[in-house]
């Protein structure tokens, strides 16, 4: 831990931590294995995160497969599809976005960004990562478990989820499962007291709150929301790790199971989908949060102006961080709640619309009148912005108590949260990727491969979702292993499937495009200096590229000014970064 | 889920507090400016250590505020039936009141830099934690013997569960008070110690705050109070 002794003056941190205070690794797997430098840590996280990712990637492949063609792949069977979609949907929400966008950016971006040296409790920071990768090899180890891994769906609703007709649930799958998220709460919580603390603390001389670039308050928020958030997903999971283990009844009620009554009653599934969506809703915003800074920084960057409405953009993320906590029945209306209930949640779910608002008409108006260069990273952040007004736009829809409930289960809703958490999040951590990268290696991503991993990525997605949507209209279900034998379903419908499943295939294999070019860039990128992109905020202003530990050299720097000082009139460049004191500049009546 | 709302509520109102006291209506796009002009720059002037633990007791407090929710929620169903009190919960109610006031003492011991009270301080606390942890163990034996197991019924499998987690939480205070005690019997001075044992001493209150919340609603006596919020929310 990095104690920073007080002076008199009180709560201002002094120029220069000593060097001793600092943790230094001596060996090579102190420096590169089990490290405490956030920055390594951040590159162990992001590097689990996509691998993980790919694995999910190529389960929702075998599920499209079985969507688009049903019949014609022996190997997938009812069961094996139900582990499909449960495995990519847990995986993709908790062990990937969650995991890349807290503990990759957060990790890489709070120190770098706020001036400080590093984490504040840097050995449960590199703890932190461990369980991560703990969880990680739990959740696969269950593809290799007797009876492989659990196929209730990624909800993990009980009773279905430990009774014998579901994949995994009276075998090793959902134990595992259980086990993994257990794992990885202890593991975030960890991380997340580290980057909470470590932007109250450790912030440089003159980085005030209000001058944190949005990525940090974007961080900073959604940590806090995911610390009191997964501990609801936690106490889900001990109580249907004993229902399944010990044989309590915490939610399983008195059900008859093949023609026998099971020797269980008393429990409610209900309490279950309470404490799920407890943790369920706020997860939407903490992969979304995140998101929000970091587009608001990409897009203030590229299009060279100041973002539009900064302390709102603060007060929209703390609003729609706390509402975001009472809305989680909305999850629910077709769970039989009362009616005054489901007003008061679609109430509250439409309510978080306003800030929502606020924040895109915000991205629109910085990009109204700027400078804009449509780098790779720029067309990501632009792509977002649209992604995710569609899929909150479907949002209302499902908001509302009588449009949800037609709609429930249908293809409709895969649609909607695949467009609103899937894709836009997704799209915010490529952009990230390109934007950050010559900053974590020193080169820059080649940008031919980008354009083209952007172009597939983001125009496949529509073609994949978009039609989604009338699918869901049409009826068609979700969660359906073989949908060929409903009277209901035309037969354009199964087309329209085997379409998507094409188009998801193709847009799959662009992804390898761009692991390639993260791997290929790594030697053969063209070089970057440290500030590539001329921003104003800190992490580009470090003395070395890519930063070498402990952050700073000698001294840590000191902020004179907020994170979007772009294209400030009479000033020598079109940006001065956060640490450049001001200078007696000519006023502006002189310059014009 | 009423519990958890009204934990986060006081959160919330805590955290908007402290935001309103950190200027966050500033127009930073107008401040242009030498660091330490600004009020509200750099860090609060409180160990990283100690605003660490208090987040993690607000991520403890959130657990143990959905355990409760939880419990009342199933409680509310008609069927039923509450385990009864074993008599031992209320020494041991006393040795965890012991081991805070130990603590608490020890605290005060580090700020005069008295060692020798430090260090059997500290040693009390620990020990009367050890007491406490015993006798929950024994008061589950009890209860398995008079044959409330845990898959008995939901009742049981909550206050074994309950009981089972506040314990476990004090277990890791142990690791953290054994740490500390260690320093102090190996000679460090009070200074040096004195963050480790205020952090104790915090967490050790904030457990104890958490049992008597517990107590209070495994006892029944917080039914009423339950009864009222059920009323008002239906």
């Amino acid at each position: 831990m990095v104690d920073v002794p007080l002076g008199p003056a009180g709560a201002v941190p002094p120029a220069d931590v000593e060097d001793m205070s600092l943790y230094h690794p001596h060996s090579w797997v102190t420096k590169y294995v089990f490290s405490q430098d956030a920055k390594v840590i951040a590159v162990q996280y992001s590097i689990t995160a996509l691998s993980v990712g790919l694995i999910a990637l190529v389960l929702s492949w075998l599920m499209r497969l079985q969507l688009g063609f049903p019949g014609v792949f022996s190997f997938i069977d009812a069961n094996a599809y139900y582990q499909f979609i449960t495995m990519h949907g847990m995986m993709m929400v908790v062990y990937v976005l969650t995991a890349l966008f807290l503990g990759g950016f957060g990790n890489y971006l709070i120190p770098l960004m706020i001036g400080a040296r590093d984490m504040v409790f840097p050995y449960a920071n590199m703890l932190s990562f461990w369980f991560y990768l703990l969880a990680v090899l739990v959740l696969v180890a269950s593809f290799f478990a007797p009876g492989g891994p659990t196929g209730a769906g990624w909800t993990l609703y009980p009773p279905q989820a430990i009774t014998s007709g579901t994949p995994g649930g009276q075998d090793w799958g959902i134990i595992l499962m259980l086990v993994s998220l257990m794992i990885f709460i202890i593991g975030f919580t960890m991380g997340g007291l580290n980057y909470v603390v470590t932007v109250l603390q450790a912030r440089t001389r003159g980085m005030t709150l209000m001058r944190m670039p949005l990525t940090v308050w974007g961080i900073f928020t959604a940590s806090f929301m995911a610390l009191l958030a997964f501990p609801a997903l936690f106490v889900g999971c001990v109580m249907m790790l004993f229902d399944r283990t010990l044989g309590t009844s915490f939610f399983v009620p008195a059900i008859v199971e093949m023609g026998q009554p099971l020797e269980r009653s008393g429990g409610s599934p209900l309490l279950f989908q309470h404490l799920f969506w407890f943790f369920g809703h706020p997860e939407v915003y903490i992969v979304a949060l995140p998101a929000f800074g970091i587009v608001s920084d990409i897009i203030s960057t590229h299009a060279r102006r100041n973002i539009f409405g900064y302390r709102m953009m603060v007060w929209a993320l703390l609003a729609i961080g706390a509402l975001s906590f009472v809305v989680w029945a909305h999850h629910m209306y077709v769970s039989g709640m009362n009616p005054y209930f489901g007003f008061f949640f679609a109430t509250t779910t439409l309510i978080i619309a306003i800030p929502t608002a606020i924040k895109v008409y915000n991205w629109i108006l910085t990009l109204w009148r700027g400078n804009i260069h449509l780098t790779v990273p720029m067309l990501f952040a632009l792509a977002f912005i649209v992604t995710f007004v569609n899929g909150g736009l479907t949002g209302l829809f499902l908001g509302n108590v009588v449009v949800d409930v037609p709609l429930s289960d249908t293809m409709f809703v895969v649609a909607h949260f695949h467009m609103v958490m899937g894709v836009a999040p997704i799209l915010v951590i490529f952009g990230a990727i390109y934007h950050w990268y010559p900053k974590v290696t020193g080169r820059m991503l080649n940008d031919a491969l980008g354009k083209l991993h952007f172009w597939v990525t983001f125009l496949g997605a529509y073609l994949i979702f978009f039609p989604m949507h009338y699918l869901g209209l049409m009826g068609m279900p979700r969660r359906y292993y073989d949908s060929s034998d409903i009277a209901f379903v035309p037969s354009s419908a199964h087309t329209l499937n085997a379409f998507i499943t094409i188009v998801a295939l193709t847009v799959g294999a662009v992804q390898l495009v761009f692991v390639f070019n993260l791997l290929w860039s790594l030697r053969h990128g063209r070089k970057a200096d440290g500030n590539p992109w001329r921003a104003t905020t800190l992490e580009w202003q470090t003395p070395e590229t890519p930063p070498p530990h402990g952050n700073w050299g000698k001294e840590q720097p000191v902020v004179y000014r907020w994170a979007y000082d772009y294209s400030v009139p009479g000033a020598a460049r079109d940006f001065i970064p956060q640490n450049e004191p001001p200078v007696a500049r000519p006023s502006l009546e002189t310059v014009s | 889920m009423t519990s958890i709302i009204l934990f986060l509520a006081g959160l919330a109102a805590f955290g908007g507090w402290w935001l309103a006291k950190q200027r966050i209506s500033a127009k930073p796009w107008l401040e242009e400016g030498l660091a330490g002009e600004m009020p509200g720059t750099g860090a609060l002037a409180i160990p990283a250590a100690k605003v660490g633990l208090g987040v993690f007791l607000a991520v403890v407090g959130a657990l143990f505020a959905l355990f409760i929710s939880a419990y009342s929620m199933r409680m509310g169903m008609s069927d039923w039936r509450s385990v009864p009190m074993p008599r031992l919960l209320w020494p041991n109610t006393g040795m965890l009141v012991m081991s805070s006031v130990a603590l608490q003492w020890a605290v005060v011991a580090t700020r005069r830099g008295d060692e020798d009270v430090v260090r059997i301080s500290l040693l009390a606390g620990g020990f009367f934690a050890v007491a406490f942890l015993a006798g929950q163990l024994w008061v589950w034996r009890q209860l398995e013997e008079s044959g409330y197991l845990l898959a008995g019924n939901p009742a049981n499998a909550f206050f074994y569960l309950m009981t089972g987690l506040h314990g476990l939480h004090m277990l890791g205070g142990l690791v953290a008070l054994g740490r500390t005690t260690d320093h102090a019997w190996r000679g460090e001075a009070p200074a040096g110690i004195r963050l480790g044992v205020e952090l104790c001493a915090s967490y050790w209150h904030f457990l104890l705050l958490v049992w008597l919340v517990l107590l209070n609603l495994l006892t029944g006596w917080a039914d009423n109070v339950i009864d009222v919020c059920r009323g008002l929310l239906t």
